[in-house]
């Protein structure tokens, strides 16, 4: 196990770990001075190296300045692997397949709805099924649907009424990806997803209402619909037990496959199977059904946010004008073309806790944002601010298009709790003006502000290397947890 | 380390917690795998919810297949958190009738969630490898399980 990784600066956003050992390529991330010295505290760093060991990776193992340690893969890492040779890892995708964020804004300005917040964010804690075991009882899923479910994605939730049929258009792959085969989903897999379709589960997820605070940049914020003042929800959720269950099946498979393909690992955690394997099959198209959950997920939690919007606020859905502003995966494995010494290569390119950031006029992104690039939304924690931010060339061209994913834990949950402890944390943020309704009665205590950093400068360091575009940066009012 | 269960007053305690930035691990201990694999299990549920609150009512057969004791506590610890998420049962008493290095045969017994009675800490996505050992120290059973919440 190595543990002491040597670093060299590139520039103030760059440092490079350079090839030593098994290690196929160099690592790269994306950070500053300060993060480093937390960063250098566990051992993510150890992990890029880790990644870099790993059979047809392209280009270099690279990490966003939110990384921290994970399982295998370090949480905001991104590694592309070729296809003839390449491999694909479960544990470089994670627990939460396609955990994801989608941004909603309005026709309402903050001014509008601030003495309402303490009913909204309770009638939204009543219709959206958050925290262990709760679900919405209106929502039974027979096995054909939940076949559906997998198959079609967020096209599927759109079919039965859940949303209007442009919200497609702003998800990431049209909110489904495509390939998915229920076929490759395990038995226990379903169990554990079909009363979880429609909930928010717990830990970090949230739906949150807020307003856009602060504009970077009107040209693409106008392009993006948002303007200073304007009430915004987020929802941060993703493929729940279901997804977990596929990871946890397939770290199975891919344990006896790395044995079976001989393939020399680093660390048993950064078990894979070649591409063009039958097991990457498999884990690729089960991935797929994950994956596609989590966008229906996102999808009905967010048809739920607006009914309840309008029932507190007793207007119409003209007046609110509720619209998807877009929807991004951040724990993905997906099959994309990049240019690699100036061809066209087709990759797989693993993004665990980081985000696809598409620039200005890929083929890729919705049609009605070819001007300004792909949005890029990234969460802060719970008393702070959360961003909007847009791909860029630089990052197509250096990241095979991908940027943070958020802010990143700072202290563990333990510790967090003992700084939380004694503190009425709901008062707090009260006094911030941030109403907040938790379900489970440790979450707000792990989840206090202190306990991640400051996401301001997470974003800076992708907004300065030039991987991501700082459009607008939105403040919280209400929020539930799960 | 306490958290998230009560006090523990033996002197070896039956598990206790460990530090880990995004997730959260244990460590526990048993003088024969039987009663390292319960103490485990107790531990996991500790996680979830307080031990205290669970009344035995319920009981199931829980057997489970793995390629060493490794990989056996990841499965077992699995398994009784799909109890938990498709049935909703919250499990206290673990009674490991036969355990080899391979296979594992239990009974478990807990009831199902109540949101009145039950105030639940946290949500547990999977039991994962990390870190995982399972091992023996002179005659003294100790795993180590990290859990990504």
């Amino acid at each position: 196990m190595r543990t002491d990784i040597a670093v060299k600066k590139l520039d103030d956003f760059r440092w490079l770990i350079p090839k030593t050992g098994k290690m196929r390529t160099q690592g790269l991330v994306y950070t500053d001075e300060t993060m480093l010295a937390t960063i250098k505290k566990d051992a993510s760093l150890e992990q890029v190296a880790n990644v870099a060991c790993l059979p047809g990776i392209v280009g270099r193992s690279m990490a966003m300045p939110d990384i921290h340690w994970g399982y295998g893969f370090p949480i905001g890492g991104v590694a592309a692997f070729d296809m003839e040779n390449g491999i694909v890892s479960p544990g470089g995708v994670g627990y939460d397949i396609n955990c994801g964020v989608r941004l909603l804004c309005s026709r309402l300005d903050a001014g509008d709805i601030k003495d309402h917040i303490p009913g909204l964010v309770n009638a939204l804690f009543t219709n959206i099924p958050c925290g262990v075991g709760s679900r919405r009882k209106d929502l039974k899923l027979s096995a054909r649907q939940m076949n559906d479910v997998l198959v079609k994605g967020a096209k599927w939730t759109v079919s039965c009424g859940y949303g209007s049929a442009k919200d497609c258009d702003h998800i990431e792959e049209g909110g489904c990806i495509m390939g998915a085969n229920p076929e490759h989903v395990s038995e226990r897999a379903l169990n554990r997803g079909k009363n979880q379709l429609g909930t928010l589960g717990s830990g970090n997820h949230f739906v949150e209402v807020g307003f856009v605070e602060e504009i970077y940049d009107e040209t693409v914020a106008g392009a993006l619909s948002l303007h200073k003042g304007q009430v915004t929800v987020i929802v941060h959720t993703g493929s729940r037990g279901l997804g977990h269950q596929v990871c946890d099946d397939y770290i199975k498979l891919m344990l006896k496959a790395s044995g079976k393909y001989k393939i020399d690992l680093p660390d048993k955690q950064l078990c894979c199977a070649p591409l063009s394997s039958k097991e990457s099959s498999q884990y690729l198209a089960a991935m797929a059904c994950a994956a596609n959950f989590a966008f229906c997920n996102r999808q009905l939690i967010a048809y739920w946010v607006q009914e309840t919007i309008q029932d507190v606020l007793q207007m119409g859905p003209g007046e609110l004008g509720l619209s998807l502003v877009y929807d991004v995966c951040h724990n993905m494995a997906k099959i994309e073309t990049h240019e690699v010494d100036g061809r066209q290569k087709q990759l797989c390119v693993h993004r665990k806790g980081a985000t696809r950031a598409f620039p200005p006029q890929s083929p890729f992104i919705p049609q009605d944002y070819k001007e300004v690039g792909q949005p890029v939304l990234i969460p802060g924690d719970m008393g702070r601010y959360s961003y909007v931010l847009v791909g860029t060339d630089t990052a197509m061209k250096e990241t095979f298009g991908s940027t943070c994913h958020g802010a990143g834990r700072l202290l563990s949950r333990h510790q967090a709790k003992k700084v939380a402890k004694g503190r009425a944390i709901v008062r707090e943020l009260e006094d911030k003006g941030i109403y907040v309704r938790s379900a489970g009665k440790g979450t707000l205590a792990e989840e206090i502000p202190e306990a991640y950093k400051d996401v301001s400068s997470v974003v800076n360091v992708v907004h300065n290397a030039g991987i991501g575009k700082k459009v607008a940066r939105l403040k919280p009012l209400g929020v539930i947890k799960g | 380390m306490k958290f998230p269960g009560e006090e523990h007053s033996a002197v070896l305690p039956k598990y206790e917690y460990i530090e880990h930035t995004a997730d959260l691990g244990f460590r526990a201990y048993g003088t024969s795998p039987e009663l390292l694999f319960a103490n485990a299990a107790e531990a996991l549920f500790e996680v979830l919810v307080s031990l205290e609150t669970i009344r035995p009512k319920e009981e199931r057969i829980v057997e489970v297949e793995a390629p060493g004791f490794d990989a056996l506590m990841v499965s077992w610890l699995n398994e009784l958190l799909y109890l938990f998420d498709t049935e909703g049962l919250l499990l206290k008493l673990f009674e490991i009738r036969r355990i080899e290095e391979e296979y594992l045969r239990a009974t478990v017994c807990g009831e199902f969630m109540d949101p009145a009675r039950h105030e639940i800490r946290t949500g547990i996505k999977a039991v994962t490898y990390h870190k995982l050992y399972v091992r023996k120290n002179d005659g003294m059973w100790e795993t180590q399980v990290i859990v990504d919440l």
